[in-house]
């Protein structure tokens, strides 16, 4: 689950990680209010969206950028204007870019350098990693390809956190002065606190600025959490912002399924996410587009396997429906019953094309040859990739 | 021969009291596993599917002599299980329990490396040898008994190429789910290095996913380490990169990670790819024919 950058911030001031004085505002008179009452001389006006890149990206029909600086009140308002429900787009929303819907009017600090830090969890360590570069600000992409030796890495345990010893020695390779190292080495231990306490999946700060008076600031802060770790962080769940994300991919979470939509024609349903991905895959390979990834998971029952039909139906773009179950847990007779359910509450309009294999898949096959519905059978991965992409340029 | 278990591993189910449990320890014992016993913290006594109840995996080592288990348990609590399991000293621990926690993971993991315990999963189907020992959800009948060792971080993928390679008459010694989670217990390599030493295994097939470096890594360990013939395939090739949020997974994996890079590095190391899923099996079967060539 993303979570904005304001709320992020106030997790890490919680947790006694230095950030910057802001106040949150919708509207443009409010983000003028915002920098009167914080009374610095200059603030930042940063668009909250759950994507990152807002520095370099644009609203296109006004040209703002999704980050900048005011220097007086009715710059605040004006900035505030130019973002407010527009689109933003950045290198991470796609073309159409994400609506705005609030701005962060943050005061400003006397910046020396701009340094970057992360922590995540790392597949290859088995553990959580708190990763740190000098080379701080939006470029840090192009960093890792191109001079790997600039990341630094320590992998910490979760519950003994990072040791004292680390933090130093990611204080003396970011070359910060000696007399910042024990404030870098609070810093640094106190985020990986923040992130094992908060089951985070990443916390991102870019830039971690280094202060004129030789303090660290978290300037920037991206966090995400571990949705399996949710249910003991009902103060997290709380923060969920659905108006940044896909109406059908709430509605898929809800229903416990695995949705995310794309711009093709051909609706999937497949029960594991590998298979839901090579499904994805096989369709393009035969020339088709899919128009979502929809995995109904392992124990998926009756009501689920409908909710995703209506979800998938829900698009108009679907041109055709895939399924393609192998059934493990999911028992193909459960998915062959919530098709006819489906076809008798929803109904179907496009052409549907199964197939099904796994547990249970004689009675599954015998359940929908008996009910009369309309579906095409499909033997094999390919067969169904053919007749799937066929029935959607019928 | 085969690789983790056999006719002789002798199972026990935590969580068999479960709904999910039950099941797949009914479908575990018609298949004709050698199951003993199962677990669940306060019905100890209980009998599920003509089998003993333990409260503690302890309990059920000493009056069973079990040496595997395969853990069902709600993913709040699956940590602890595997945890209990380690502690027992149970030699295979399979976790096939779907969300849990990934710094669950991260505090198990060091614990089970420290031991003489070897983890599959968790988030996996399990692991089988066909018409001997089938620990987990697979539907046991897609199996046949063979040479071929399969291994996948995706069940269903699994399913779909064992399924495949039966149909063409290649059977299987063992194929194991490591399981989709970030953190799991057994890797590619993990696996690769018993494949390789089993003289019943004759060829490898590996399905694989985008993310991580795990199917890199394995490629590296084939070119150096494996001499049978492995074929591969990775999902997810035309996934279109997510509306992501932050750049530290990409900078983590240092380029590595998209299905280009873990294609190129399969080719690399003399991989045969499998460029449709459902040409998994027929890749095999290529790198077989082409290992025979060579020769």
């Amino acid at each position: 689950m993303k979570i904005h950058e304001f709320q992020a911030k106030d997790l890490l001031r919680a947790a006694g990680v230095p950030v910057l004085v802001g106040k949150v505002a919708t509207s443009p008179t409010e983000a003028a209010a915002a920098f009167t009452a914080l009374g610095t001389p200059v603030c930042a006006v940063k668009a909250q969206i759950h994507a990152g890149g807002r520095g370099k990206g644009q609203v296109l029909a006004t040209g703002q950028r999704g980050v900048e600086l005011a220097k007086t009140a009715a710059d605040a308002e004006r900035i505030a204007r130019g973002l407010l429900e527009q689109s933003l787009v950045t290198i991470q929303t796609g073309p159409a870019g994400q609506t705005v819907r609030k701005v962060f009017v943050e005061s400003g600090c006397a910046i020396d350098r701009e340094l970057y830090c992360a922590i995540l969890v790392d597949r290859a360590a088995g553990s959580p990693v708190l990763i740190a570069s000098t080379a701080g600000g939006m470029d840090i992409e192009e960093v890792a390809a191109k001079t790997p030796e600039k990341i630094l890495s320590e992998p910490f345990d979760p519950d003994r956190g990072l040791a004292g010893w680390q933090a130093r020695l990611l204080a003396s390779k970011l070359d910060l002065p000696t007399a910042a190292w024990r404030h870098a080495e609070t810093f640094f231990r106190r985020l990986c606190q923040a992130f094992v306490a908060l089951d985070a999946s990443l916390l991102e700060v870019n830039p971690l600025v280094l202060t004129k008076d030789g303090t660290l600031v978290a300037l920037d802060a991206k966090m995400t959490f571990d949705d399996n770790a949710l249910f003991r962080h009902p103060d997290i769940a709380a923060l969920r912002d659905a108006a940044e994300e896909e109406p059908a991919e709430i509605r898929a979470a809800a229903a416990g399924l695995s949705y995310v939509k794309l711009e093709g024609t051909i609706g999937c349903l497949v029960n594991g996410a590998g298979l839901a991905m090579s499904t994805m895959d096989l369709v393009k390979l035969h020339g088709g587009e899919p128009a979502n990834f929809l995995d109904v998971g392992g124990g998926a029952d009756v009501k689920q396997v409908t909710e995703a039909f209506r979800i998938i139906l829900s698009d108009t773009n679907v041109k055709a429906i895939l399924v393609n179950i192998f059934g493990g847990i999911m028992r193909c007779t459960t998915i062959a019953t919530a098709l006819i359910e489906a076809s008798k509450t929803v109904g179907f309009t496009v052409p549907l094309v199964v197939r099904l294999e796994g547990t249970e898949v004689e009675e599954g096959k015998k359940i929908l040859a008996e009910s009369g519905t309309a579906i095409i059978t499909a033997n094999g991965l390919t067969d169904a990739a053919q007749k799937v992409v066929a029935a959607s340029k019928a | 021969m085969s690789i983790l278990v056999t006719r002789d591993t002798r199972v026990i189910c935590q969580g068999i009291t479960g709904k999910v449990g039950e099941f797949h320890a009914r479908g575990c014992l018609d298949y004709g596993t050698r199951m003993v016993g199962g677990v669940t913290p306060g019905k100890g006594g209980e009998s599920v599917a003509g089998l003993p109840v333990f409260n503690t995996v302890a309990e059920a080592r000493d009056a069973t002599g079990c040496n595997a288990t395969m853990i069902f348990v709600p993913p709040a609590f699956a940590a602890d299980a595997i945890l209990e399991a380690v502690g027992a000293g149970i030699e295979l621990v399979v976790a096939i329990t779907e969300g849990i926690p990934v710094l669950d993971m991260a505090r198990v993991l060091p614990v089970v490396n420290d031991s003489g315990s070897r983890l599959i999963g968790p988030n996996c189907p399990g692991v089988i040898t066909p018409a001997e020992c089938k620990i987990g959800i697979m539907p046991g009948y897609i199996h046949t008994p063979g040479s071929v060792g399969v291994m996948s971080r995706s069940g269903t993928l699994t399913y779909e190429a064992v399924w495949q390679l039966t149909q063409l008459g290649h059977g299987q010694s063992t194929c194991v789910g490591l399981g989709g989670d970030p953190l799991v217990g057994s890797s590619f390599i993990d696996i690769l290095e018993l494949f390789e030493a089993d003289p019943d295994t004759h060829a490898i097939l590996m399905m694989g996913e985008i993310g991580g470096s795990a199917e890199e890594e394995a490629a590296e360990f084939v070119k150096h380490h494996v001499t049978k013939p492995v074929a591969a395939f990775i999902a997810g090739r035309t996934a279109p990169p997510g509306k992501r949020m932050g750049h530290a997974g990409a900078i983590i994996s240092g380029g590595k990670g998209t299905a280009e890079a873990k294609l190129a590095a399969l080719a690399d190391a003399g991989i045969e790819i499998a460029e449709s899923p459902a040409d998994m099996a027929a890749a095999l079967v290529r790198a077989i024919e082409k290992r025979r060539g060579r020769r």
